[in-house]
């Protein structure tokens, strides 16, 4: 998928006007956040849990190679086929091979990122097969042509009227206000296309290297009617999601649950080691598994290697100022937010995607509420030196921060310079303190006055002393 | 292996600064036998009683409906006041496990039972679990030709047996109950947390997305009939 980040800045002024994108947001803030607040609340042992799976997200990437090779080996003897697939081309060309090779007609799909990531979806459909998203996020932002907006709610950016009009054009009959009765019809047209379909694609959220086992993760059920019903079942994954044992999956998921969506635990979670075994009644025939590297080893040995840590809960998004007033199609690819703004210029190329880490505050809180820690703002940090090294930022932004980091070497020179303005602006303030305009920080002053510098500086309030 | 694998192995090994032919993958494949566990909550450190009560908790909080039986000759009674209750076809499709075979639900009057793979006209599937987990108040429900996994997902009503001494702490436990029951993992094997449910239209939280619209858990004391 060609990413569409280097417009950020129009789509976020685009996102600021849309007041049916602002109500969503504000809704997403108060939800996830405060749910996650609850459970984190309610379990002591939380913060033990995160440096506990900051360290076995950090000891599997160390020596992601030898998981890597027990775990494959594993799969195999359990009777899934392992792929691996380099790029995102090689990952689309493995889905379809097998697709056709087997005649596959419909494909049903449960949300996978990785998937998304390699635009699995548009390739299955110009293939001539027909492919239905089963996670309800996902069916509902299919029927309206978008792509996700959010990790875990893909359909958040929506209201109820807008689904509304989209079932009843999908589904006929006269469009249902109450989530029950819309969660219903799209239940009842899902369910025969699970039955129907000749192969289920879904993604993975943990590879456990002692059982050769992939994990899902859902509260809708749908990852197990996807890989459960039809003859053939295709996983789609990166190569990061390896865990050692089942011991620590099992940490993993206690904090992805609570940092998701403020849950104890999901309500489906689902171990699949293999296809059908002999004597059972239900599940697929064949169980298949596609690795995708398409640039994780890139990040592997750089000072980047901490994002892929990540078990992709959305807590970063979901407590960021900056995500939750522009949404994430702002984006302009995949990834979202802050684990977005790292990630993206790893997998989709720096010069396509500067702008993502330059939209940040540096407020932390991303870092804060990370289950397995990982520094985000010194990622985005990382980004940055590298765009301005690359000189991909525009020219002004450049000499603007060269000069300022020229000044502020050099203490003396920085207040001979900053002292007079700050002066000049203390008395620009007037009676009020504050400024209504300010020549050069107009995006700043749009929508708030500037509180005027009060007294002396710091540094004379310290000499004084 | 694969040219592809074999690739991928040369390039982490390239970005992790080791040697090309690294050895230790043994040592990898060894750890499952000497792992320990993370941190576990204290909340899961419960025996006896107080385990039976925080997993009846936790279950009903999550929206499952809870019954204690004395023994399994409880269940057919259990399981009608139940459809009756919420007004539900009287028909089930039910697991072929000797706990439900000594229960006498396949003779029980006013119900009609059959076991057998799951279809989705079903409106109503009775399984057993392998274990539960009352931390959270999970079941742990495990593939076998006797109990397909889809009993628990295609109905629109789902029936679960859980035998008291069963009952686990922490999902560790029930795990290594799995690895001494079976070795190497079944097919699938489904932690169950309550029916299944989505916040996706406007982030309300509705419930039968999928999965069950109702789940039923009938903790069974003693595994004998009376």
């Amino acid at each position: 998928m060609e990413p569409a980040s280097l417009a950020f800045r129009a789509h976020a002024r685009r996102a600021l006007a849309d007041e049916e994108l602002q109500r969503a947001l504000a809704r997403l803030r108060r939800n996830f956040q405060e749910r996650r607040a609850r459970a984190v609340a309610a379990l002591p042992e939380f913060e033990e849990l995160r440096r506990a799976g900051e360290a076995i997200r950090d000891q599997v990437l160390a020596r992601l190679d030898h998981h890597l090779e027990v775990f494959v080996a594993r799969a195999r003897a359990a009777g899934t086929v392992v792929h691996v697939a380099e790029t995102a081309a090689d990952a689309r060309r493995i889905v379809l091979d097998l697709l056709r090779s087997r005649g596959v007609r419909l494909v049903t799909k449960s949300k996978s990122m990785v998937a998304e990531e390699v635009g699995l979806a548009e390739a299955v459909e110009d293939a001539g097969i027909a492919r239905v998203e089963t996670d309800l996020g996902e069916y509902i932002i299919q029927l309206a042509h978008e792509p996700p907006s959010h990790l875990i709610g893909p359909a958040v950016h929506m209201t109820e009227a807008r689904i509304a009009r989209l079932f009843a054009e999908a589904h006929g009959g006269p469009p249902e206000r109450e989530p029950e009765r819309l969660v219903a019809q799209a239940r009842r047209v899902l369910r025969r296309k699970y039955l129907d379909a000749g192969a289920g694609i879904t993604g993975a959220n943990f590879l456990v290297a002692e059982t050769g086992s992939i994990i899902t993760v859902t509260n809708e059920g749908n990852a197990e009617l996807t890989q459960g019903l039809p003859p053939l079942h295709i996983v789609v994954t990166g190569i990061e999601k390896l865990v050692p044992t089942m011991e620590d999956a099992f940490t993993l998921l206690r904090l992805l649950a609570r940092s998701a969506t403020g849950q104890e635990f999901a309500t489906y979670t689902t171990v699949i080691t293999g296809p059908r075994r002999p004597g059972d009644r239900d599940g697929p025939e064949e169980m298949h598994l596609v690795l995708v590297d398409n640039g994780r080893t890139a990040l592997l040995g750089s000072r980047l290697q901490p994002m892929l840590r990540c078990i992709r809960c959305s807590a970063c998004m979901n407590h960021c100022p900056v995500y939750l007033a522009v949404g994430g199609h702002a984006y302009g690819w995949t990834y979202v937010g802050p684990m977005g703004a790292v990630l993206t210029p790893a997998l989709a190329g720096l010069e396509r995607t500067w702008p993502l880490p330059e939209a940040s505050t540096f407020c932390g809180r991303c870092a804060e509420v990370c289950p397995v820690r990982i520094p985000l703002p010194d990622l985005m940090r990382v980004w940055r030196e590298e765009a301005f090294a690359r000189r991909l930022p525009p020219a002004t932004q450049r000499h603007g921060l060269r000069l300022w980091a020229f000044l502020a070497r050099r203490p003396a020179l920085y207040r001979a310079a900053f002292a007079p303005a700050v002066r000049l602006l203390a008395r620009l303030g007037g009676r009020r303190r504050r400024l209504r305009r300010l020549p050069l920080a107009g995006g700043w002053t749009a929508a708030r006055d500037l509180p005027a510098p009060e007294g002396p500086t710091f540094l004379a309030r310290v000499r004084r002393r | 292996m694969s040219d592809a694998l074999a690739r991928l192995l040369a390039r982490i090994r390239t970005r992790l600064g080791r040697p090309a032919e690294a050895r230790g993958a043994e040592e990898v494949a060894a750890r499952p036998a000497g792992r320990v566990a993370g941190p576990i909550p204290a909340r899961a450190r419960v025996e006896g009683e107080a385990r039976v009560a925080l997993f009846t908790k936790m279950a009903k909080a999550v929206g499952s409906e809870v019954e204690r039986l004395a023994h399994p000759g409880e269940v057919p009674g259990a399981v009608l006041r139940y459809l009756r209750f919420h007004n539900l076809p009287k028909r089930l499709v039910a697991a072929a496990d000797p706990l439900l075979e000594a229960s006498g639900l396949a003779r029980a009057p006013l119900l009609e039972v059959r076991t057998g793979a799951v279809t989705a006209d079903d409106p109503v599937g009775i399984t057993v679990a392998e274990a539960g987990v009352a931390e959270t108040g999970t079941l742990v429900l495990a593939s076998t030709p006797e109990r397909p996994t889809m009993l628990a997902f295609l109905p629109e009503t789902a029936v679960v047996l859980l035998p008291l001494d069963r009952l686990d702490g922490s999902y560790e436990e029930s795990w290594q109950r799995i690895r001494e029951r079976f070795g190497t993992p079944p097919r699938s094997v489904n932690f169950v947390t309550g029916p299944s449910r989505t916040a996706d239209i406007g982030l309300r939280l509705t419930m039968g997305a999928h999965g069950p619209k109702r789940l039923l858990i009938l903790l069974v004391d003693r595994t004998e009939s009376a």
